[in-house]
């Protein structure tokens, strides 16, 4: 389905937003998601659905001051 | 020296890290030990494809250090929140450095907007710890709206001048019931003496220590400045002349 993650559109394969994070080969640590601007813990991404149009966040640690 | 409490956390170290700019994780690493920081902080950016695999995390996470997520990029306070909310979960901590600097040229901190954010994520639980101008009266909102500290800025980020602010600095750190943290601007290890010295309960360091010539030489300089600065102040120091008039050390008597 299409989805747009960080506003990007793109495609994707996955069906739940772990399966979404997992194919971005990110840290194990670091990562949060949310969608349409509400987060979703981590524990939720499992049995969180996509759906066509959705619009994903997905930031990861980087350095700042 | 006095341990520096802030929201119930105990730090023995009074100089806190930004990790931006380094050339390396490896040098941002051997900095962070070499300053003996006990509270660092990072960022958090919107991933891309084809962003490197770098897991700067994994050089920082100690189980002396305490993580500081940033909110850098953001415009106002609601996009603060949500930053703040990511954040949490992202790193698992409350602690929180507030910053809203939508101008790109000074990068000055937003008044009004850090003041609504420290209002609203003090009441869900964030411990913030806000970026703010070194406006006494700010200081002193920010305190009652909740903020574990306040960190008023010495000059713009990146720009090593200095203490600029340092008569207004005094009189925040004379008011302030929360600890107070000058964050930016800071160039050299005399700057970060002078603000502990003028009783500033830590510094912020990130630009003076990661573009040095040897980030951890000038990380292990801070570290003994931040040290003397506080311990000068500890020991309590004596008053400067109003008149330039001098007061003699030997007797004044004639020789011989």
């Amino acid at each position: 389905m299409n989805i747009f993650l960080n506003g990007k559109q793109q495609q994707t394969s996955a069906t739940t937003l772990a399966e979404l994070v997992a194919s971005l080969s990110l840290p194990a640590a670091g990562v949060a998601a949310a969608v349409e601007s509400k987060l979703v813990k981590r524990t939720e991404w499992e049995t969180f659905p996509l759906a066509e149009g959705m619009h994903v966040t997905v930031v990861r640690a980087v350095c700042g001051g | 020296m006095s341990d520096l409490i802030i929201a119930g956390r105990a730090f023995k170290s009074r100089l806190f890290l930004g990790t931006g700019k380094f050339r390396s994780n490896a040098e941002m690493q051997a900095a962070i030990a070499a300053s003996g920081t006990e509270m660092v902080t990072v960022a958090m950016k919107r991933i891309e494809l084809g962003d490197s695999d770098d897991d700067m995390l994994a050089h920082v996470v100690r189980p002396e250090i305490q993580l500081l997520p940033n909110t850098s990029g953001v415009r106002d306070a609601e996009e603060a929140v949500f930053a703040a909310q990511m954040a949490r979960e992202a790193f698992g901590t409350p602690w929180l450095k507030l910053e809203i600097h939508p101008d790109p040229r000074y990068l000055l901190p937003d008044s009004t907007e850090t003041l609504r954010a420290t209002e609203m994520l003090a009441k869900e639980g964030f411990n913030v710890l806000p970026y703010c101008q070194a406006d006494p009266t700010l200081c002193k909102r920010l305190e009652e709206a909740g903020a574990a500290a306040v960190m008023p800025l010495g000059a713009p980020i990146g720009s090593n001048l200095g203490l600029r602010t340092r008569d207004f600095l005094r009189i925040i750190i004379e008011q302030s019931s929360v600890p107070v943290i000058v964050d930016a601007g800071i160039g050299a290890p005399s700057h970060a003496a002078e603000a502990m010295e003028m009783g500033a309960s830590a510094c912020l360091v990130n630009t003076a220590i990661a573009v040095a010539g040897n980030p951890s030489a000038m990380a292990a300089a801070f570290r003994k400045a931040v040290e003397a600065g506080r311990e000068a102040y500890e020991a309590g120091l004596g008053t400067a002349s109003l008149n330039f008039e001098a007061e003699a050390s030997s007797p004044l008597t004639a020789f011989l």
